[in-house]
């Protein structure tokens, strides 16, 4: 059981590492997106391995669906991309906020005091993440309306916004 | 659960094994000359029972796409708050179906203006 979580952990991470070296590497920016989602794919297998199974499932949905589609018919309306940026007039810039990015993440990384909790955690969580989101007494009902609310204003705002033209 | 999870990943082998096995496999049989290799210009072409393709590979779709891309993720992000509730709709009893029905009411609103707009019309 534990060697094969380890493996299971050890092929998902070279996956995960080599299809994001392949996004950044990639010159046909659609085979990019392609291997963006399978990165998505196996951040979502490391998920299930640490026994969050609603993270999983909820970035299946939300990234490997919504964004990876989102992404791709970005590139798909968009003329002439398939050769990614054409120059490198940014390269010095985009070094020195990637250089930067890296520090920030790596100082967060290095000073926050990663402490593990003494007690098991929920599992699966989804049943017990359903009883906090939709219970009557102790749920949040009415912000879960209102996300309905916020979606709706966003469907109608996109229409609003594109149909004008 | 992770057992659960482990025949998903069962499922995954297989299939990414089925998709390796059907690729290999023309050149595979070959090499090992099972299969003759008698090429001309109608076999090797890209379509060999079709039209020849005009122009590039590469067109800008058409803008009404990102209405159906928008439609979807809605969909989508709703399918993320059906699935905890789905799973333990049993424990949330009538309260959590009207609680869904509610939501799901809201967003309808937005579909039907979708609708009447005629943003989902093929033209």
């Amino acid at each position: 059981m534990e060697t094969g979580i380890a493996i299971s952990f050890w092929i998902l991470a070279a996956v995960m590492v080599a299809s994001a070296l392949a996004v950044v590497w990639l010159r046909d920016i659609f085979r990019a997106a392609l291997f963006l989602v399978l990165c998505f794919f196996s951040v979502a297998g490391v998920f299930v391995i640490l026994g969050a199974d609603f993270l999983a499932a909820a970035q299946v949905l939300i990234y490997v669906g919504a964004i990876a589609v989102l992404i791709i018919f970005a590139i798909m309306l968009t003329r002439e991309t398939q050769r990614g940026s054409p120059s490198g007039r940014f390269r010095f810039i985009a070094f020195l906020v990637g250089l930067l990015f890296l520090v920030t993440v790596t100082l967060v990384v290095v000073s926050t005091d990663w402490h593990a909790i003494t007690e098991i955690p929920a599992e699966p969580t989804t049943s017990s993440l359903a009883q906090a989101l939709f219970s009557g007494e102790s749920g949040f009902v009415l912000p879960f309306e209102i996300a309905a609310v916020l979606l709706l204003a966003a469907i109608i705002g996109a229409i609003v916004l594109v149909r004008e033209r | 659960m992770l057992e659960n999870f482990g025949y998903l990943g069962v499922f995954l082998i297989a299939a990414l094994l089925f998709a390796l096995t059907m690729i290999m496999l023309p050149p595979l049989l070959r090499r090992f000359g099972i299969v003759p290799k008698k090429p001309n210009p109608v076999k090797s072409s890209t379509y060999e029972c079709g039209m020849d393709t005009v122009g590039k590979s590469w067109v800008q779709f058409n803008f009404r796409y990102y209405f159906y891309a928008l439609i979807f993720v809605i969909f989508d992000i709703q399918v993320v708050f059906l699935y905890p509730w789905a799973v333990s709709l049993g424990q949330l009893g009538l309260f959590g179906l009207v609680e869904m029905a509610v939501f799901f009411l809201i967003l309808i609103v937005g579909f039907v203006y979708a609708w009447k707009k005629g943003v989902l019309e093929w033209k």
